[in-house]
């Protein structure tokens, strides 16, 4: 099956045997391509003595560790076909991951994007309220995994709001007029899942107001990692937008920029489900072998789509647990799983400070 | 800042004598506190090393020391994340018979109380006649305090590597103090195939290996970062060696998750630049990665927590292209003294300071890195 049929197909209709035979065919041919496009990529995988001859399955692909990305500039197209570079979020001082896409990459992304959200919002467009500032995508130096991904969720909203102002406080009348606006019907609501917490859920508590988002999707993620000091559980957190506005329609999605447009959509059931475009897999650190269903692992995730970069095989920084496959209750098929977070950081001994500006 | 001692006191002490009587009374006290201490190894290593019977044995290594006297205050700032170090590089200050202000390491060891309280201890007691000779101090990096510490010292001694010179490169010394730096450094090791397949103990030998370097997940500076393989039968000998430093390291080192995909990030930057191979990847805990030739350069890539370089050679000269100024340590196993001495007078390589057996690589010596510490750190007079 090519691309272009995959893109064809319902976005979680493949079950586990021909979704494998998809996977393999089109991992190999991007794996082979990147071999002929990136030269550091040909010279990772001779390193690493990969025989695409004796590879039965995309399991066995190499993982790049997504740090790589961070160090090199991997790409598999000319210079001048760079259509434009996605960098990660970093806190400032740390690296970011620079991804290089082309016109076609970027927009199968754009494509397998809206296929997979589709599902759970519909194929209409909604007015779409989105939980950030105005100022997260006109500052270009701002600009990155925040700005990207609200740019690419807005193709699935019509009338498009920001919830906050420029100071990062609430914006009670252009909700209001929002909520006024599109009155009784359904509309999108979009944004990280730290910002939800932090700038809308705890201003809202503090409003006299009450504003009622029954009619509400909530689409979030970007991880619950700066939420760890919250102590706010998943199911908290939807207990209590509930309880703040009515808000009962809520998906958290797992993604990254190195693999923009494959995310993992949380179905009504709270897994995270991959698509037909994309797979996960956990890996044991002690022999990277692949774990069993319900054991913790290294995330692996594998894309269909990175032509531009050789970004198809990585191992992020992730410990995730595969909870089954083909059978969740939601009826999608694919594997579902959950992510616990990030790999916990290790206290290195050695000679040299490396602590040497907090010590 | 904390601060344990008199610092007056210590800026304005007499110095002393090398070797004096009394400070080695004093370590020898230290020493039958800390060699008690099961909890710690390291802190036990050390008090078996300030034994007055093994440092009286070090003296005699010295025939000038009639003629030399402490320099006056030494001011030691020590690594911050290796527990015990900062111990080794005060008593090198006592026993050249100075007075000693030591900034401890920025992380909280407990191994650092253990000793800082029992000297304080004796201080305190028996040897309070010895107290201004020795006042700690513990602060963030701190340009201030840098400045104040290194204006009043006559040796000023740095730990913690390049980053940590460089800061305190910025503060000026008095004209006539001198500096001892321990700069980022790397190590290797180098093994003769038929030497190790002959040996009785190779649980031994593994141990030593992994004392050499998981035991600083091998990102001290004495830790070989490249394993250089002589002699016949070399596949032989790494597929048994490997196999039980395996055993070994599954048993003891626990490999976080996030340094096994270090190890892997690293294994690949390195493929990106240069020609590297992996070799058997079946256990994390070991990352071997076959080098094609080994200079300077490939040093950028180095790894920690079990991350080795291999490479086979013929002759020890092969090793000169890595061997510069960098270079520290080299550990060996199957070498005699003379093939070594022999390498050094006619390859006369830049780096290596120190050539030990496997094993011994974090043996602390009162030459180190190159210096001796005890004329280094005392003045010689001349009388005529």
């Amino acid at each position: 099956m090519t691309l272009e049929m995959l893109l064809e197909k319902p976005p979680f209709s493949l079950e586990k045997e021909p979704k494998e035979a998809v996977l393999t065919k089109r991992l190999l041919e991007l794996t082979n391509f990147h071999t002929e496009n990136c030269p550091q990529y040909s010279s990772m995988l001779r390193a690493v003595g990969f025989d695409a001859g004796k590879c039965a399955s995309y399991y066995d692909i190499p993982f790049l560790p997504v740090s790589l990305f961070k160090e090199l500039d991997l790409r598999s197209v000319a210079q001048e076909d760079v259509f434009k570079v996605m960098t990660s979020s970093g806190t400032t001082g740390q690296a970011v991951s620079r991804i290089y896409l082309d016109r076609k990459t970027a927009s199968t992304q754009q494509k397998v994007l809206t296929k997979i959200v589709s599902e759970f919002t519909g194929s209409q467009r909604l007015p779409m309220l989105i939980i950030d500032s105005p100022s997260v995508i006109r500052n270009r130096a701002m600009f990155s995994a925040r700005g990207a991904g609200i740019l690419g969720f807005s193709i699935f909203g019509t009338d498009k709001v920001y919830a906050l102002n420029d100071a990062m406080e609430i914006d009670v009348p252009a909700i209001t007029t929002f909520l006024e606006k599109h009155q009784g019907k359904k509309v999108l609501l979009f944004g990280f899942t730290f910002m939800v917490w932090l700038h809308f859920y705890k201003e809202l508590i503090k409003l006299d107001h009450k504003f009622d988002l029954q009619q509400g999707i909530l689409i979030h993620g970007g991880g619950w990692k700066k939420l760890a000091s919250e102590a706010v559980s998943k199911e908290e957190f939807k207990q209590r937008l509930m309880d703040v506005c009515g808000l009962a329609n809520i998906h958290d999605y797992y993604g990254m920029v190195e693999q923009t447009g494959c995310i993992y959509m949380e179905c009504e059931h709270g897994h995270l489900h991959a698509s037909i475009f994309s797979d996960v897999i956990t890996r044991r650190h002690t022999d990277f072998s692949p774990c069993a269903f319900g054991e913790p692992g290294i995330v692996q995730v594998v894309s269909v789509l990175p032509e531009s970069y050789p970004g198809h095989s990585l191992l992020t920084e992730d410990e995730g647990v595969v909870i089954g496959e083909d059978d969740c209750p939601c009826g999608r098929s694919g594997k579902y799983f959950r992510i616990n977070g990030r790999l916990k950081m290790a206290e290195i001994r050695g000679c040299s400070d490396t602590y040497a500006t907090n010590w | 800042m904390q601060l344990t001692g008199d610092l007056e006191k210590t800026i304005n002490a007499v110095p002393l004598l090398p070797f004096d009587e009394r400070v080695l009374d004093l370590l020898n006290d230290l020493s039958k506190r800390l060699i008690k201490v099961r909890e710690y190894s390291d802190v036990a290593t050390f008090g078996f090393w300030c034994r007055k019977t093994a440092l009286l044995k070090e003296k005699r290594n010295y025939d000038d020391l009639h003629q030399r006297l402490g320099k006056g205050v030494v001011f030691h700032s020590t690594p911050s994340n290796v527990p015990v170090n900062f111990a080794f590089s005060f008593v090198a200050g006592l026993l050249a018979g100075n007075a000693n202000i030591v900034r401890l390491p920025g992380k909280d060891f407990e191994q650092v109380t253990i000793i800082v309280n029992a000297i304080t201890r004796l201080l305190e007691g028996e040897y309070s006649d010895l107290a201004p000779y020795l006042c700690f101090v513990k602060y963030a990096t701190d340009k201030e305090l840098h400045d104040k510490f290194s204006s009043v010292c006559d040796v000023r001694v740095v730990w913690g590597g390049d980053g940590t010179i460089n800061e305190f490169r910025k503060s000026p010394l008095k004209p006539r103090a001198t500096e001892l730096t321990f700069a980022d450094r790397y190590s290797i090791a180098v093994i003769k195939a038929d030497a190790y397949l002959k040996a009785e103990d190779k649980q031994k030998i593994a141990q030593d290996f992994y004392n050499d370097t998981y035991f600083s997940d091998q990102n001290a500076c004495t830790a070989p970062r490249i394993v250089y393989w002589m002699g016949e039968n070399r596949e032989d000998a790494k597929e048994a060696f490997w196999a039980n430093i395996k055993i070994l390291a599954r048993e003891r080192y626990e490999l976080a998750p996030v340094q096994a995909v270090g190890k892997l990030a690293a294994f690949y930057r390195a493929a990106a630049h240069r020609e590297v191979t992996l070799v058997d990847s079946d256990d994390s805990h070991v990352t071997r990665v076959y080098v094609e030739d080994a200079d300077d350069n490939l040093m950028e890539y180095k790894y920690n927590s079990g991350f080795y370089f291999e490479r086979d050679i013929e002759k020890l000269e092969e090793i000169l292209p890595i061997s510069g100024e960098r270079l520290q340590t080299l550990t060996y196993l199957g070498l005699t003294k003379e093939e070594l001495t022999e390498f050094f007078a006619v390859c006369r390589p830049k780096g290596i300071d120190r050539a030990v057996p496997m094993g011994k690589s974090m043996d602390f010596s009162l030459v180190w890195d190159g210096y001796d510490l005890i004329r280094q750190l005392s003045r010689r007079i001349t009388i005529e």
